[in-house]
């Protein structure tokens, strides 16, 4: 059973048709990526996802669940974490409190009980701080739990993104583009971070410019082009495929 | 605990300015460093609006008069002639009314103190709700219009209205008994004992809301100011902390009307206006915005300075003044104040814009 399906999902912009009947799955435990080439609608394609947005129709389905409506911060709660393109720090906050906010679905400590330190949030907190930990040492950069995150190099703010969504405890994980700024090396680390992520047993699905990360990491990819889909398939079937080297390529 | 020892070394110096005013035979400025404890208590309240959880508010002064008018006309306009409506009869039940007679031997029926100010304070974050839910949509400079419109209207009212003194206020406000012997009240020889329920509630509401920032709460709010995004893709339902975060700050600034009314005995429409939130938003943005400990700081010795006349007539422009200037070369408060540097920015050639202005 699929663990999200999208299923003719139509955006459209005034007189612009964002994304064009667009339809797939993701099955559990692997890695989806999303290609094309720019303004093909992809980001627009994630952002109804992840409920930023409404569809202008079709629908998302995850875990058996219609997304239509529903706010991100309720996607969010039914287990679905994302990053974004442009890196978005909590700034003013160090690495390890990014990472704390991520923990915010599983606490439940509200304003009363914060103020007043009901003997029960204590525990809470202390949890709340140890997940977090955990999540900087899976990314590797517990040695950079006190820093203010927005003065961290780019990768490893990038890190810490990761660290914050995946605290979250998600199901599925969708990525913005998250190769993008990133030199070769720090692209091949996240690359390798992504894939321990998908052996974690969470789901990805991730939405890349970069080819070479693509073809190394997922087990099947979308291809995007004008808002449609024209391919979907394995790495290896894409990289042979007529239509989407004409577009990579472009014609002769 | 930690926040709790951490405001102790305060309560000291709270001491201490007492034992050296009375030594000194300077015990009048107690009166004006108990006024600042109340305006302060509002301050520290937008501070987490503001700051933490970086929602401008142009009206917390109608919040203070809300507090303030409805203490003051509740604990003060007589409901004799109003005795026989249900409504009254389901108060004097419920043990809300106090009667009796007044110096001129008329019979009067006012409401209790503190049934007031629960009403004066509930009204308070009614209000709040229904103004934040519709205004909290509104992203910079919309709301601080918004709030401002909000304000502007709180003022009007105040004037306008009988039941609340027109122009002239509400004066002759009675005591808040808060504990046999123990009483909010302006009277001369209960100083030192108002200046010690002021500062023991400024500094529990500081305790409060330092709990508040270090805390799951707190750290959705410093999220929702980061980026609103991305604390919402965290699961943060941002529209509700926004909201919450809102009615809490009002209802600081909603206490601190009611119990600087009773200490002044009386308040008129000057507390509601504009001028007032101004001054506000000034102070929590010379506090360091995102600074609990300068929004208080700067409460109490800006607020201080200004009942004591130091600024004169020329008091409201002291604050814009002191709006501009802030903005100017120091973004992040005065307590991080470089102005070799901030003044080579403004002037010098060289395009700097790492730092200006972006909170």
């Amino acid at each position: 059973m699929a663990l999200l399906e999208v299923y003719k999902l139509n955006k459209r912009f005034g007189g612009l048709l964002a994304v064009n009947d667009v339809s797939f799955q993701v099955n559990p435990g692997q890695i989806k990526a999303v290609i094309g080439p720019n303004g093909a609608g992809k980001t627009t394609l994630f952002n109804m996802i992840s409920g930023t947005f409404p569809a202008t129709s079709g629908s998302v389905v995850f875990q058996d669940w219609d997304l239509k409506g529903k706010k991100p911060f309720q996607v969010a709660e039914r287990g679905m974490a994302r990053t974004f393109q442009n890196i978005k720090m909590f700034s003013g906050m160090t690495a390890l409190e990014n990472v704390m906010v991520g923990r915010h679905v599983q606490s439940s400590a509200g304003f009363f009980s914060s103020m007043f330190r009901m003997p029960w949030t204590w525990k809470e907190e202390r949890a709340i701080r140890d997940k977090a930990m955990e999540f900087l040492a899976l990314l590797e950069i517990e040695e950079f739990a006190n820093t203010d995150a927005s003065s961290l190099a780019f990768g490893q703010q990038r890190a810490v993104e990761l660290a914050r969504a995946l605290a979250l405890e998600p199901q599925l994980l969708l990525l913005d583009e998250p190769a993008a700024g990133l030199n070769i090396y720090e692209t091949a680390e996240v690359g390798r971070l992504i894939t321990k992520i998908r052996d974690l047993g969470i789901t990805v699905l991730l939405v890349e410019h970069d080819m070479s990360l693509v073809m190394d990491i997922s087990d099947e990819i979308v291809v995007l082009c004008f808002g449609e889909k024209i391919a979907e398939d394995s790495p290896q079937n894409i990289q042979q495929d007529p239509e989407v080297i004409k577009i990579y390529l472009g014609e002769d | 605990m930690k926040k709790l020892l951490s405001v102790l070394p305060l309560f000291g110096v709270v001491i201490g300015i007492h034992l050296l005013t009375s030594a000194t035979d300077t015990m009048y400025y107690l009166t004006q460093m108990t006024m600042s404890a109340y305006y302060s208590l509002l301050i520290i309240g937008l501070c987490v609006l503001m700051g933490y959880a970086g929602q401008i508010s142009l009206g917390h002064a109608g919040f203070f008069a809300i507090g303030g008018y409805l203490s003051a006309a509740l604990t003060t306009n007589s409901l004799t002639s109003y005795q026989e409506s249900t409504l009254v009869r389901m108060l004097d039940s419920m043990g809300m009314l106090l009667s009796g007679n007044n110096l001129y031997g008329e019979a009067f029926l006012v409401v209790t103190p503190w049934a007031a100010c629960i009403i004066a304070v509930l009204t308070a974050a009614l209000i709040a709700v229904i103004i934040g839910i519709p205004v909290l949509k509104l992203k910079g400079h919309y709301l601080a219009m918004a709030t401002l419109g909000f304000g502007i209207i709180i003022y009007r009212v105040t004037l306008a209205l009988e039941y609340f003194g027109e122009a002239d206020g509400i004066s002759e406000v009675p005591p808040f008994v808060l504990l046999p012997g123990l009483s909010v009240s302006g009277d001369f020889s209960a100083r030192v004992q108002n200046y010690y329920i002021a500062w023991i509630l400024l500094l529990l509401g500081m305790v409060l809301l330092l709990n508040l920032i270090d805390s799951r709460v707190g750290r959705a709010l410093r999220g929702i100011h980061g980026s609103d995004e991305a604390a919402e893709a965290m699961g943060v339902n941002t529209s509700r902390f926004k909201l919450q975060t809102f009615v809490l700050s009002a209802v600081f600034a909603a206490i601190a009307g009611v119990f600087l009314t009773h200490y002044n005995g009386g308040i008129g429409p000057s507390e509601a206006g504009v001028m007032k939130s101004v001054r506000y938003v000034a102070i929590v943005a010379v506090g360091g915005m995102a600074n609990l400990w300068g929004a208080l700081l700067m409460g109490i010795v800006l607020n201080f300075l200004s009942m004591r006349g130091v600024f004169g007539s020329y008091d409201d422009a002291v604050f814009g003044l002191i709006l501009i200037l802030i903005m100017l070369f120091a973004p992040n408060g005065i307590l991080s104040i470089n102005i070799r540097y901030r003044l080579k920015q403004l002037f010098g050639r060289g395009q700097d814009e790492e730092e200006g202005g972006q909170r």
